[in-house]
């Protein structure tokens, strides 16, 4: 797995500590206590359906799915089916509805968001077994596959062809197209190539009721509404995904790096949109903080220039004229820009090398620090400056250290802060750290999460973010997919007494109105 | 979060006309200019025209996005962006001088770019949406990535209005293409579609796609470099001629805003989506190919039915784009769990049905 929140999450004392914190106003919901005859009961039934290799319950069998990429969520299911095809998926599904117990779907389980955290008295449902490529068509410039293929085994089966899967999210190694639509994943090449909304044609799944649909086509658009882009990015909320088709695109022939760096990251701010006003579409545009460059520095030697205070990747894509003449567009506008230094990558080893730090923060962030929290909020590109300067502020305020990574190219921040879950109050103060920063993001005309998703960690920041109408409609559109509402129950869509209680306790700056008094 | 929209007479306006008709159950046929009122299921209920909520409300180019109130003229949203050197890649039809931003979303068609570049609800950011107790819902955002609550500013391209009026949109937009050339090929439609999807494949900056009767056009667009070496390749391997610029511009205009002489016959016109490697149709009439085959369009007087299963067949669907007269039918039958779908998401967006009744699904 790449991308882990708390790299040492197997740590034994991590765990005591995240379990030692004061019940979490988010953890109610999905934490009820099962009652041990219901959930007996529903374990036979999912034992006298599914082969018995398929099915996993008790503590043992089922600690390793209390927790998916965000390990401060932790929380064991009644079982685990892992079903084998789609008719498996589909008899677990009836038994859960029959039982009325949630079901959390699960893909690779690297979801930084607890989307697919367990539900206390329900069924984790992991599609990891339907892991086969289906068919790769090359002149249609598609692939069919089941939602436990990892992505970036898309982008190898395709690549005899000359053709790759575009989105690439830093997790591709180990995360699974499934987890890929439930969030709608993106990846550093976004900006130019899209989401996994914009490459996915069709999806078939499974409703809560067994009924097996398609939404999209291998055409281009269909009629009625587009139930398509509904479904991507839903987080296992709205359907279970049983199979995808994807769209190929062909591999550039040529790509390039230049490494700017900055004396001030306000100037390296205007120099992205510097970049976007001169006409360029980048492939990829990445930023880095001089906190962030000196983590990953030591770690993976990419070279550097630890004393910039920030860095900028900008890679163009393409034939070799085109990438020649853009290169040199971004180079003069860097320079422009008031680039201290620039470095262009001379072969693909190189350019791997330019990347290899910015793909490896997360886990630079666990060398230098016990435990890490990393945030997903968007905001506009013009307000990043203010963004870091009330980041730096924040730091003071809650006394840890956050270093940043962002998908500069589209506003896509990353801040990863750096507690000590061993240390007591710390892990509360990061997820405050956290809870004040994606405020700031909505405050600055953005979002909450850009790609890793709501789940249940970000569930009370959806209060700020919507009006209790807004949800109202969320949850219309929950009801018409999933009328008793056991898809993946709690996460992405906060109700009504959620944001009320959380707008009771929240008090503007993070701090909660007397801690000393137990809450959930 | 988009920035709020401030509660202006022209939105009191509406709120108030869709309070009345909520509570005196009226049905309202939302519209803009009309231009696309021919396109879809026939309209009913109480005209309810939305072009005095109109305006650009925000648009920094370096951020690649333009929020836009729905009555704002199309071609009014293509000057100002024309004038930073920037447009909306997915080349909207107009088909008619009034058209509005609201009718573009609401019908979700995109022109010849669409294979290469998207269609509207690829560049869907965010959308403001009235619903039926004329409150106002904010969704999505005017940033690119943003997977905060479900997908519904996308969900609203293309809804045809059913949902409820889309008051503002924001859009991604993208910088004018420094270079573009369009080459002309004489092959006939099987070699066309075979040769659209190899070319599909290879690293080509292709931008358009079309055949009719014989004539195989390609538009690439991009870096001068890149058209510059791809038209060279082109020649070299494959013949291609290179057309007049002024001449490609109309061109490929003619099939965007349907003024082509193809469309200029009084015959029904259907649009078969389909996927871009299906054979070619036997249907009787005439045919143009666009988006690399992924789009057939017939001038044709086959039957319905034939015309429908024909495209089902390979997995696609046939639209009763135009017809000489209104009649109900446009649209292909949905299967039925999908339109038990829409039965139920229209339900509970617009309960008393005052949006748009009929217009994108029969009775809903």
């Amino acid at each position: 797995m790449s991308t882990t929140t708390m790299p040492n999450n197997q740590a034994p004392s991590v765990a005591s500590g995240v379990s030692s914190l004061a019940p979490d106003l988010r953890w109610a919901d999905v934490a009820q206590a099962p009652d041990p005859d219901r959930s007996a009961a529903l374990v036979a039934a999912l034992r006298a359906a599914l082969p018995a290799h398929c099915v996993l319950a008790g503590v043992e069998q089922t600690r390793p799915y209390e927790c998916d990429g965000l390990s401060a969520f932790r929380q064991l299911p009644v079982a685990v089916c892992l079903p084998e095809n789609e008719q498996q998926v589909q008899q677990a599904l009836r038994i859960c509805r029959e039982h009325d117990v949630p079901v959390v779907a699960r893909g690779s389980g690297t979801s930084l968001s607890g989307g697919a955290m367990p539900h206390a008295s329900g069924v984790v449902l992991s599609l990891a077994r339907l892991n086969r490529i289906l068919s790769v068509d090359p002149l249609a410039r598609t692939a069919r596959v089941q939602p436990g293929v990892r992505n970036l085994a898309i982008s190898e089966a395709a690549a005899p062809h000359g053709l790759y899967y575009a989105p690439d999210p830093s997790s591709q190694i180990a995360c699974s197209i499934g987890g890929n639509i439930a969030e709608n994943s993106g990846g550093v090449h976004c900006l130019k190539y899209g989401l996994t909304v914009h490459n996915v044609l069709r999806v078939r799944g499974l409703t809560i009721d067994g009924e097996i649909i398609e939404l999209g086509s291998a055409a281009l658009d269909v009629p009625g509404l587009d139930l398509l882009a509904l479904s991507i990015g839903s987080e296992g909320m709205l359907m279970v995904v049983t199979e995808a088709l994807v769209k190929l695109v062909p591999k550039p022939q040529l790509a390039r790096v230049v490494m700017a760096s900055f004396d001030d990251v306000a100037k390296a701010g205007d120099a992205v949109a510097a970049i976007i006003g001169a006409g360029i579409i980048p492939a990829g545009l990445e930023m880095m903080d001089r906190k962030a460059s000196a983590a990953v520095e030591p770690f993976v030697k990419a070279g550097y220039d630890l004393s910039a205070e920030a860095i900028l990747l900008a890679e163009s894509d393409g034939s070799p004229e085109e990438v020649e003449e853009e290169i040199e567009r971004m180079m003069t506008v860097l320079r422009d820009a008031g680039a201290t230094a620039l470095v262009v990558s001379r072969s693909e080893a190189e350019r791997l090398r330019f990347w290899s730090g910015r793909k490896n923060a997360f886990p630079a962030a666990g060398r230098i620090s016990p435990d890490y929290y990393c945030m997903d909020g968007t905001i506009p590109r013009k307000n990043l400056g203010r963004m870091l300067v009330a980041i730096s502020e924040m730091e003071q305020t809650y006394q840890l250290r956050c270093m940043n990574v962002f998908h500069a190219g589209d506003g896509n921040l990353h801040p990863l802060i750096l507690f000590d879950a061993n240390q007591p109050g710390e892990w509360e103060r990061a997820d405050r750290f956290g809870a004040d920063i994606l405020e700031l993001c909505v405050e600055l005309g953005g979002t909450v999460t850009g790609e890793h998703g709501v789940g249940i960690e970000k569930i009370n920041s959806m209060c700020v973010q919507f009006s209790p109408a807004e949800r109202e409609a969320f949850f219309a559109l929950k009801r018409a997919f999933d009328p008793p509402g056991l898809l993946n129950p709690g996460k992405g869509i906060p109700t009504l007494a959620r944001c009320a209680e959380y707008g009771k306790m929240h008090v503007h700056g993070g701090r909660v109105a007397f801690p000393d008094i137990e809450r959930f | 979060m988009t920035t709020q929209v401030p509660a202006d007479s022209a939105l009191m306006a509406l709120r108030d006309c869709v309070r009345a008709a909520q509570a005196d159950r009226t049905r309202l046929r939302l519209h803009g200019g009309n231009t696309k009122s021919f396109y879809g299921e026939p309209a009913t209920g109480e005209p309810l025209d939305l072009r005095s909520i109109a305006g650009i409300v925000d648009y920094e180019p370096t951020e690649l996005v333009v929020t836009v109130r729905c009555g704002t003229p199309l071609a009014e949203l293509e000057q100002v962006l024309a004038a930073r050197q920037q447009y909306l890649a997915f080349e909207p039809p107009h088909f008619g001088a009034g058209a509005t931003v609201g009718g573009m979303v609401a019908a979700g068609l995109s022109g010849p770019r669409r294979a290469t570049a998207g269609a509207v609800r690829d560049f869907m950011l965010g959308a403001v949406l009235m619903n039926a107790s004329g409150e106002l819902l904010h969704f999505g955002g005017q940033v690119m990535k943003n997977v905060a609550g479900y997908d519904v500013s996308r969900l609203l391209a293309g809804s045809m209005g059913i949902l409820g009026p889309i008051v503002q949109v924001s859009l991604k937009v993208l910088p004018v293409p420094a270079a573009e050339a369009t080459v002309c090929l004489s092959i006939g439609l099987r070699e066309a579609l075979s040769q659209m999807n190899r070319w599909g494949a290879q690293p080509l900056p292709l931008s358009g796609t079309s055949w009719a009767g014989g004539e195989l056009m390609v538009r690439l667009s991009g870096a001068g470099a890149a058209v510059d070496a791809a038209v060279a390749r082109l020649a070299a391997d494959h013949g291609t001629r290179l057309i007049d610029p002024m001449a490609a511009r109309a061109h490929w205009s003619g099939l965007r805003e349907q003024t082509d002489a193809f469309f200029d016959d009084p015959l029904p016109l259907w649009r078969l989506s389909v996927p871009s490697g299906a054979p070619i149709f036997e249907l009787p009439g005439r045919q143009l190919v666009e988006w690399g085959g992924a789009l057939r369009w017939f001038k044709s007087d086959a039957d319905a039915a034939f015309v429908r299963q024909a495209a089902a067949t390979v997995g696609g669907t046939a639209t009763r784009f135009r017809a000489a007269e209104a009649a109900s039918g446009v649209f292909p039958a949905l299967p039925a769990p999908i339109l038990e779908l829409h039965r139920r998401i229209k339900k509970e967006f617009d309960p008393r049905g005052l949006f748009n009744p009929g217009r994108l699904v029969a009775g809903l």
